[in-house]
């Protein structure tokens, strides 16, 4: 019955290159990461501001650099709403609100807001806090001069402090943005993967 | 590249009996009916997993369960379904049938689809063993992240997400090992003389499925593997404090998740103008329409997965983009749909079982179709996204596409596989039975979905009883309906009036001229097609 059988030679050469395929869709997976990131950062996607690279090696010199760029003028003949909110991660016993809940302004100000945050435990504790500006498209027109998410922060126990943000939202804004939401995550750093907490928890 | 091929030292029935046969056999026709007893005994398991959910929805307010344990079944009902009941079945279909129909003695990688299958039951295990490690004390229950997986949740949940983890891990390879199997044995083991454009639909319809497998499973594999780091090895590719973005596990989730959709009907769709050309006494109409618009929605299906986040904040150049594209698949699919009608059109249709479940298919799938559409309308989603409205389009989709679709397959080739013919009786009050339940179950869920009942939450608002009460009848109903699906299989397999090897007066094709059932080993030579 032999000769029933097509060479199976054929097979050999035909499963190399389809696993090749799978290989390369592997890869391709993985190489999504830096190209969302990039594209994110570049467009201002997902409310990624573009102070993030700063915040990632935790150097607080982010200010400095957007101060170096030419000042904006102020654009007096608008109004824009600027909302402030945060939420703190489970693991971390702190508490966190906004100091101004809510900031009418012209684009082009100078202005500073603050947090107030506690650390309810008896530890002392690193935290840091990560940043996002909804709409997404405003995200790259906010523009924080100083920021208490540039660097980590740390709380003796019990210790309650005003954490101070100075930003401008640039002219540029797209004239249809009337309202921008600022929200904080505080992490906690001591422990870089959050423990896996029960649902209860989580939610 | 040393992999098994068919070798002729196997022939002639001296294979191992008794369960060491299913261990080791490498035979197409084997292999198949495991993948397909596999499949149905999945299909039961999810099915008692979400009755349970749908009896703590029949009354506002909590009943039976948790909250937690509401979300895990809600969860593995729908991984087992997709991974180990639709999944398997339509593997199941093409190791029976593909050699058959394109005259091939066997699958080309014969103990490559051995491993394929025997990777699947350790993981449907894995899958579900967290719900009887939590009895026992042991982490706190199955997954409870929904099907989805995303992230932060992901991140944050118990052992239940690192099963979960390693059984797509497993069942992903199974699927790869599969298709690539295919691929394999439909390029080099047509018969002499079957050009690709005489290759039967439903392999083309596979054809196309593995290619989609092969380059998306593995991407589906890689986020659930940064998932697995995320969680325990300290990197930070969701985790947004070390600058990760939960968001882009969306991205790489639906880049898999949305080819997995048509991975689950393309199979199906092939499978359809087989039977509707047989029961309408007419050659298929627009074979080569059909072939395009499978390449062109496997084509299509792979750029626009955005469509299921588009309230997570996109910019508006991104969503109408998404938008369009997506409603640019319903162009091929609108092919697809007027071939089939014009199969059937002044054909002599009769309606056996088969044919039953085939229009049952069109009319119920079509409606899942409609439903994507207004889905994929950017301003229209923002109110309807992760409602019921979703869960009832989607199940129109997999249920009365993919399941449906399915069932039409086994009546179909059933006398073929066993030489025995099931029951008509029984088949069509499956068939009448399996419809109105259905639609009992699920067209509620369009309207609770319109009124504003989220998806994924055990309790509801008053207002919402009503229809919840009559979907969870309707799901009883059609439960225990399957029941009759998997008696009169059981039926046929035992025994029966004797089926003819044509079995079908008007079927065309090469599986047909094979007695039923066919021989352990089929077109020992292979046929010449003119
Ligand atoms: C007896 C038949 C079935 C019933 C009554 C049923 C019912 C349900 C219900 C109540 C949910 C949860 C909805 C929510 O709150 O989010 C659900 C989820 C789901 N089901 Fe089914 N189902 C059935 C069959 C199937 C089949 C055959 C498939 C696939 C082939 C399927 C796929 C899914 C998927 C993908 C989800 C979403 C799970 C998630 O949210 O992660 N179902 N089903
Ligand atoms: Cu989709």
């Amino acid at each position: 019955m032999d000769h029933a059988h097509p060479a199976p030679v054929g097979h050999g050469r035909l499963v190399g290159r389809l696993v090749l395929v799978v290989a390369a869709a592997f890869a391709f997976g993985f190489a999504l990461v830096p190209l969302y990131n990039v594209l994110c950062e570049a467009t201002g996607f997902n409310g990624k501001t573009g102070d993030k690279k700063v915040i990632r090696d935790g150097i607080g010199v982010g200010g400095l650099a957007a101060a170096s760029r030419a000042p904006s003028r102020i654009d007096a003949t608008r109004t824009v709403t600027v909302e402030f909110t945060g939420t703190v991660m489970p693991g971390l016993p702190w508490d966190m609100r906004p100091l101004t809940v809510s900031l009418d302004l012209h684009p082009g100000e100078l202005q500073q807001v603050k947090y107030l945050v506690r650390n309810t435990s008896e530890r002392t504790i690193v935290g840091q806090a990560v940043p996002s500006v909804t709409p997404g498209q405003a995200a790259q027109h906010f523009e924080k001069l100083d920021c208490f998410c540039f660097a980590q922060q740390t709380f003796a126990p019990g210790e309650s402090r005003e954490l101070p943000l100075t930003f401008i939202v640039k002219p540029e804004l797209a004239k249809d943005i009337r309202n921008i939401t600022l929200s904080y995550a505080f992490f906690s750093v001591d422990k870089p993967s959050p423990t896996p907490t029960t649902p209860r928890e989580s939610r | 590249m040393s992999v098994a091929t068919t070798h002729p030292g196997e022939h002639h029935e001296h294979h191992p009996s008794g369960i060491l046969r299913w261990l080791t056999t490498t035979n197409h026709k084997d292999i198949g009916t495991m993948y397909l007893t596999f499949a149905l005994i999945m299909f039961f398991v999810g099915g008692i997993m979400i009755l349970a959910v749908r009896a703590e929805l029949f009354q506002p307010g909590l009943q039976l369960m948790q909250p937690e344990f509401f979300n895990q079944l809600i969860g593995v009902h729908a991984l087992v379904m997709i991974f180990a009941a639709l999944m398997p079945a339509a593997t199941g279909f093409a190791n029976w049938m593909l050699p058959l129909m394109i005259g091939a003695p066997d699958m080309a990688l014969p103990r490559l689809n051995n491993w394929g299958f025997w990777l699947l039951p350790p993981a449907a295990i894995l899958l579900t063993l967290p719900f009887t490690l939590a009895l026992f004390g042991i982490g706190d229950g199955a997954i409870a992240t929904g099907w989805t997986f995303y992230a932060p949740l992901s991140v944050q949940g118990g052992i239940g997400v690192d099963f979960a983890i390693f059984a797509v891990h497993i069942l992903g390879v199974s699927s790869i090992m599969g298709s690539i199997n295919i691929i394999v044995t439909i390029f080099n083991l047509r018969a002499p003389g079957m050009t690709m454009m005489k290759l039967p639909l439903f392999a083309w319809g596979w054809l196309i499925t593995a290619f989609l497998l092969i380059a998306t499973i593995p991407v589906l594999a890689g986020a659930v593997t940064m998932l697995l780091t995320d969680r325990h090895f300290g990197t930070h590719f969701f985790n947004a404090a070390g600058g990760g973005d939960p968001i882009l596990f969306q991205h790489l989730f639906w880049f898999f998740g949305h080819p997995e959709v048509y991975i689950l009907l393309l199979p199906v769709w092939g499978l359809m103008p087989h039977v509707l050309s047989t029961f309408s006494r007419k050659p298929t109409y627009g074979y080569t329409a059909q072939v395009y618009s499978f390449i062109a929605i496997g084509v299509l299906s792979v750029i626009v997965w955005a469509h299921h986040f588009f309230t997570v904040g996109m910019p508006v150049p991104a969503l109408i983009y998404f938008m369009f594209s997506t409603m640019s698949i319903s162009l091929p699919l609108a092919v697809l749909f007027f071939c089939w009608i014009a199969t059937m059109w002044r054909g002599a249709m009769s309606f056996e079982t088969p044919m039953l479940f085939a229009l049952g298919f069109i009319v119920l799938f079509g409606m899942a179709g409609l439903t994507g559409l207004v889905l994929a309308d950017v301003a229209a989603d923002a109110q309807y996204h992760h409602s019921y409205f979703v869960v009832a389009h989607f199940h129109y989709a997999l249920f009365a596409g993919g399941i449906m679709g399915v069932m039409t397959g086994v009546y179909y080739w059933l006398p073929k596989w066993t030489g025995h013919m099931y029951s008509e009786t029984l088949g069509k009050w499956h068939f009448w039975l399996t419809v109105v339940s259905f639609n009992l179950t699920f067209m509620p869920q369009f309207f609770l979905g319109l009124a504003g009942m989220p998806r994924r939450i055990p309790d509801y608002a008053l207002q919402f009883a009503e229809f919840n009460a009559i979907s969870t009848v309707g799901a009883f109903i059609l439960g225990f309906s399957q029941l009759l699906f998997a008696y009169n299989i059981w039926r046929c397999v035992k025994g029966g009036e004797k089926a003819k090897d044509q079995v079908w007066e008007s079927a065309e094709g090469l599986e047909w001229q094979l007695p039923s059932p066919p021989p352990y080993h089929s077109w020992e030579t292979q046929p010449e097609i003119k």
